[in-house]
């Protein structure tokens, strides 16, 4: 195993963390303050990825994709709150995983409708299109500005949650949603909001995955079980939780999926090796999942109340 | 309440259920004599997903415990059939025990990680668990991978000949109202009582004295089970396993089943994957010859309709349609 293949499948795994905490962002924060299981969140995702390789396949600009598709897929996950989510928040869990489970395959099938079965592409942007030096180590300048993105968004949701009036009624709000209501907070406000926040996250994550992944129907639920992983390992609600389980996610299952097979091969036969490699390798995240909640029900960095 | 006194309501669910049983029993004898050996098939595969619905059901209805993985269970009931048979053990019964015995050791293991968890974090958990069961047949590659591995022959059961498809129907049958028995005596028994009241309230059972997370684990166990059998008789049906039976849509739409049936009732599953099934089939493949090109809408984008059919039932009917069918007074039952 050679230093800098190491580093640069370390690197992948980051900008797939950071991709993965965009997403688990907005869906930890749904979870967590509405107490809401939103499944159609991967199709959020998704949606924002079509509109964005749509208005790029249009203007051949990558700032007008984004100035389109982010606040896009911010208004249709407020839409979808209004319409069908906002009825259901007092329902029992059960029902909240079956309309969002038809929510994604309408999702899916009105963007084989639109854009057709087949993968359409987008171009990662010009500026963006060479590479970077990091410590002697070319990569990819659009995968690195992917983390960087990441980064940037995580620190602003921090400072908006812990240093604004704001975030301090998210926070009120998901501690005691009654006790705020009754204090004369407009909740249902407060919850559309985080929706669209979280929809609006979703839209960037497409944004951006938009480049490197084929866009095509059904593309979010992969992603979204992985969203799950993350949130359910982070500890449900917390930022900080869905920050580092998206890292730990993202750099387990790139560096297993890059390294595992080879390392096995050290140890077992070949034939053995062959067979288990890979299914190791795709099953390590499950794993990791089912060992956290196995030993600490409550995520790993579970929200302090209080 | 005030309309039927009560034994008249008991009387209603008993007619429409034993309608929908005879139902069954009738079809493979209606369908060879209108020639549409076709229908044998179809309603083979209704009464596999009723019999796993039946078995969420079991921990979903009666146990509220919303268990987003028991597609898991069905793919370790099919890829039993399937290793074995492709390691030349055609003998039925050892599918069977195969099948039973594996299933009885992880459902025993993953309902003990599962139960420390509620709420959430247990349907992701129980997500997760069949999610590493799709990847593990994904990469098993002596056994088709992700291209699925067809049978040569249906399990040998000795005098049954289950490659006889009406042969095949009758066996399916069997195991449906078995199980469909067997419940009956299981929910009014006092384990189904101690069951249901954790649902309502599991802190006040425990204050009683009850060991209730015994009961649960033994809910999801059995639960297990009966969709292992239906994975069983899934692969002989098909004649082909494949990871695809795991997939986490599987695990969705048997939950589907049983909310559109009717949660906690011991009909509502059968009549929910009826449903959903014949309606996918109708959307899907049958042409009934509407104006203005929604024929075609119809054949291209079917599973959007089939979304939009179940955020509907979701957001209007409370009680699914069995409890709809046999009125209000569904929940005592």
């Amino acid at each position: 195993m050679s230093w800098p293949l190491f580093f640069a499948q370390l690197l992948n795994g980051f900008q797939l963390g950071v991709l993965l905490f965009l997403l688990s962002a907005g869906l930890t924060l749904v979870l967590g303050i509405m107490n809401f299981v939103n499944l159609a969140h991967g199709s959020l995702y998704m949606m924002g990825a079509y509109f964005a390789a749509a208005t790029f396949g249009a203007t051949g600009s990558f700032l007008a994709a984004a100035v389109v598709a982010i606040p896009a897929t911010l208004l249709l996950g407020l839409f979808l709150e209004r319409l069908v989510l906002a009825r259901l928040y007092a329902r029992d869990h059960l029902y909240q995983v079956l309309a969002t489970f038809g929510l994604i395959l309408i999702m899916n099938e009105v963007v084989r409708g639109v854009w057709g079965q087949a993968p359409i592409f987008m171009n990662v942007p010009d500026a963006l299109s060479s590479t970077v030096n990091l410590f002697g180590l070319p990569y990819p300048s659009y995968r690195f500005a992917i983390i960087v993105v990441g980064l940037l968004v995580g620190a602003a949701l921090y400072l908006v949650i812990h240093r604004t009036r704001v975030g301090m009624l998210t926070r009120a709000v998901a501690s005691d949603a009654p006790m705020v209501a009754a204090l004369g907070v407009n909740i249902k406000l407060v919850n559309a909001m985080v929706f669209g926040v979280g929809a609006g996250l979703a839209g960037v994550a497409g944004l951006v995955a938009a480049p490197i992944l084929s866009v095509q129907p059904g593309m979010g639920e992969p992603i979204l079980i992985l969203t799950l992983v993350v949130i359910v390992t982070g500890g449900v609600g917390s930022i900080r939780g869905a920050f580092y389980g998206a890292l730990i996610v993202g750099i387990v299952d790139t560096i297993g999926r890059a390294f595992l097979p080879t390392l096995l091969r050290e140890i077992f036969e070949r034939s053995v090796a062959q067979a288990a490699g890979p299914a190791i390798a795709s099953m390590l995240i499950y794993l990791l999942m089912a060992t956290v909640l196995a030993v600490r029900p409550q995520g790993l960095f579970p929200v302090k109340h209080g | 309440m005030d309309k039927f006194p009560r034994h008249d309501v008991f009387r209603l669910r008993v007619l429409v259920a034993g309608a929908i049983v005879a139902a069954f029993a009738l079809v493979p004898v209606v369908s060879i004599w209108f020639g549409q050996p076709f229908y044998v098939t179809l309603v083979s595969r209704i009464m596999i997903f009723a019999l796993a619905a039946m078995g969420l059901n079991l921990v979903l209805g009666y146990g509220a415990m919303v268990s987003f993985g028991h597609a898991l269970y069905i793919g370790i009931g099919a890829y039993s059939v399937g290793i074995l048979s492709s390691l030349g053990v055609t003998n039925g019964w050892v599918h069977l025990a195969g099948a039973l015995g594996v299933g009885l050791v992880s459902a025993v293991l993953i309902g003990l990680i599962c139960m420390r968890s509620t709420g959430v974090a247990f349907i992701m958990i129980t997500l997760a668990f069949s999610q590493m069961f799709y990847f593990l047949a994904v990469s098993l590659k002596a056994f088709g991978g992700d291209d699925g591995l067809p049978l040569d022959a249906r399990s040998d059961f000795g005098f049954l000949d289950l490659n006889n498809n009406v042969v095949l129907y009758y066996v399916i049958f069997g195991a449906l109202v078995g199980t469909l028995y067997a419940f009956y005596r299981l929910i009014h028994a006092r384990f189904g009582m101690v069951l249901r009241g954790c649902k309502m309230n599991e802190r006040r059972m425990l204050a009683i004295g009850f060991p209730t997370w015994r009961y649960k684990l033994t809910a999801y166990v059995v639960s297990a089970l009966v969709c292992i059998i239906a994975g069983v008789l899934l692969a002989n049906l098909t004649k082909f396993v494949s990871p695809s039976y795991m997939q986490w849509t599987v695990s969705g739409e048997l939950i589907v089943m049983v909310v559109l049936g009717g949660m906690g009732t011991l009909m509502g599953p059968i009549v929910g994957a009826a449903v959903w099934l014949i309606l996918e089939e109708v959307l899907a493949s049958v042409r009934l010859g509407l104006p203005g090109g929604m024929d075609a809408l119809f054949a291209t984008h079917w599973l959007g309709l089939m979304g939009l059919f179940v955020l509907i039932v979701t957001l209007a009917l409370k009680q699914g349609l069995y409890g709809y069918l046999v009125g209000r007074e569904g929940k005592s039952s």
